[in-house]
């Protein structure tokens, strides 16, 4: 369970929001610039919020009463980016590595195999970043954040850079990691269609601020933003 | 008497020295190097300004201005130089260690130069990828900004070389000529120019400039490609 109240000043911007995601896939719905990416960044580590507090299960990643602020990479919380960032210096089979060598664990063949199966990469692992196709680049950032073992899947409009045939190719890879990986999901998108595919739960943004919470009924409420 | 290429023992001393002390130089200006250009590309200090303009300060100045300073500071009696003789027993004046880190210090703003447009030129959520798959501050820097700011040490590492190679007026003002401790290439050409009889000598070493120069410059284009290779794919 992911409980977020927090409160982040940007210029004259302000985000200020309260929600909570269980397991399965929690979409946090809204247009453009209604603070979507703040919020997974602030969640992240990324982004330090002004007041409030971030919880995880049962860890305390943020709390600015008490002065707890988790650096990102103590977090244990799997960041798909909207641009994929995988490292160009480094193969496919090394960027989906980096989690599991910078925490220091041993190898563990069966857990990549089940990961690249899962993600149908496993005739990419040679190949550099730049030779990747959008969608491969998509796929092979989602297996890079699933192999760190993640406590909770931060999924950044993870199709947005794609055309519309890549969409369809990765979307079935989703829903899979959805039901398969057992790791809950914060999906940010502005499409009612691929949350409708993907998300389980709807947090509705707009201007910073949550407008609504619920089911996938949400996508259907135009009016939903008069709230804001 | 005369070994390989027609060098005679002295003209080999004086290459095997020249060699050693811009090795050293470069080599120990590295550390510096990447750790200044990363202050000046990342962080925003007071005196930020004045750091920049010291450290490109031997780019500018009469080199034998850079000497003399090194000499009244670095030297036995000097500020820098008592301190280091005294606690470490680190002694520059008149040594080889002397020219090298007038070499270094002449040749640390082009080192400084290439590598810290390097840092500037990285793509900053890269390292915060990195962070949220679970890097350290520190693992950060070394598995993802340094790989990538490599075609810039490399860059910065010959330059640095190339100028540690043809150092002169600031290494002859600190640490004077002396066969065999202090005298390197250009301070052997330097002096059998002075002497009849010197130009047949002076030719060869001439000569060993300049391919030392040209072989630097092929392998910093050669390290550099395959760096670029390593970063972008083909």
């Amino acid at each position: 369970m992911l409980a977020v109240d927090v409160e982040k000043q940007l210029g004259a911007f302000k985000v200020a929001v309260r929600f909570e995601a269980a397991r399965g896939a929690t979409a946090l719905f809204g247009p453009s610039g209604a603070g979507k990416t703040t919020v997974v960044n602030m969640i992240a580590g990324l982004l330090r919020p002004d007041h409030g507090s971030i919880i995880l299960d049962e860890t305390v990643l943020f709390d600015a009463k008490a002065s707890i602020d988790l650096p990102p990479h103590q977090r244990r919380i799997g960041y798909v980016f909207q641009e994929g960032r995988l490292f160009p210096h480094l193969s496919v089979r090394q960027n989906l590595d980096y989690g599991r060598r910078m925490s220091g664990r041993p190898r563990d063949a069966g857990e990549f195999e089940r990961i690249a199966t899962l993600l149908d990469i496993g005739h990419l692992l040679d190949r550099r970043p730049r030779a990747l196709s959008g969608g491969e680049r998509q796929r092979i950032a989602v297996g890079r954040a699933l192999l760190m073992r993640p406590r909770l899947l931060l999924l950044d409009e993870p199709l947005a850079s794609l055309d519309a045939a890549h969409k369809r190719e990765i979307l079935p890879y989703l829903v899979r990691l959805r039901d398969d990986a057992g790791v809950p999901i914060v999906y940010v998108s502005h499409l009612p269609a691929e949350v409708r595919r993907i998300a389980t739960d709807v947090v509705r943004l707009n201007a910073g601020h949550v407008v609504a919470t619920g089911g996938l009924e949400l996508l259907d409420d135009p009016e939903a933003d008069a709230f804001a | 008497m005369t070994s390989l290429l027609g060098l005679s023992a002295d003209e080999w001393t004086a290459v095997a020295l020249s060699l050693r002390i811009s090795v050293v130089a470069t080599a120990c200006a590295l550390p510096f190097g990447i750790a200044i250009g990363w202050l000046l590309a990342r962080k925003e200090f007071w005196g930020k300004t004045l750091v920049d303009g010291i450290v490109h300060l031997p780019l500018v100045l009469p080199p034998v201005v850079t000497g003399y300073l090194l000499l009244i500071s670095f030297g036995r009696r000097g500020p820098i130089g008592a301190f280091l003789y005294e606690y470490f027993g680190i002694v520059f004046s008149f040594r080889w260690t002397g020219a090298a880190l007038s070499c270094g210090v002449m040749g640390f703003p082009l080192m400084i130069r290439p590598i810290r447009l390097s840092l500037e030129a990285i793509d900053r959520r890269l390292e915060d990828a990195a962070a949220t798959l679970g890097a350290s501050g520190a693992l950060v820097f070394l598995t993802v900004t340094l790989p990538l700011a490599l075609p810039g040490i490399i860059a910065g590492l010959i330059l640095c070389f190339a100028r540690a190679l043809g150092e002169f007026g600031a290494t002859i003002t600190f640490v004077s000529n002396i066969p065999g401790e202090t005298q390197t290439i250009s301070a052997a050409i330097y002096t059998l120019t002075q002497v009849p009889g010197g130009d047949a000598a002076a030719g060869r070493l001439v000569l060993v400039a300049i391919a030392l120069s040209l072989a630097a410059l092929i392998a910093s284009e050669w390290f550099a490609q395959r760096a670029a290779i390593r970063i972008h794919g083909d």
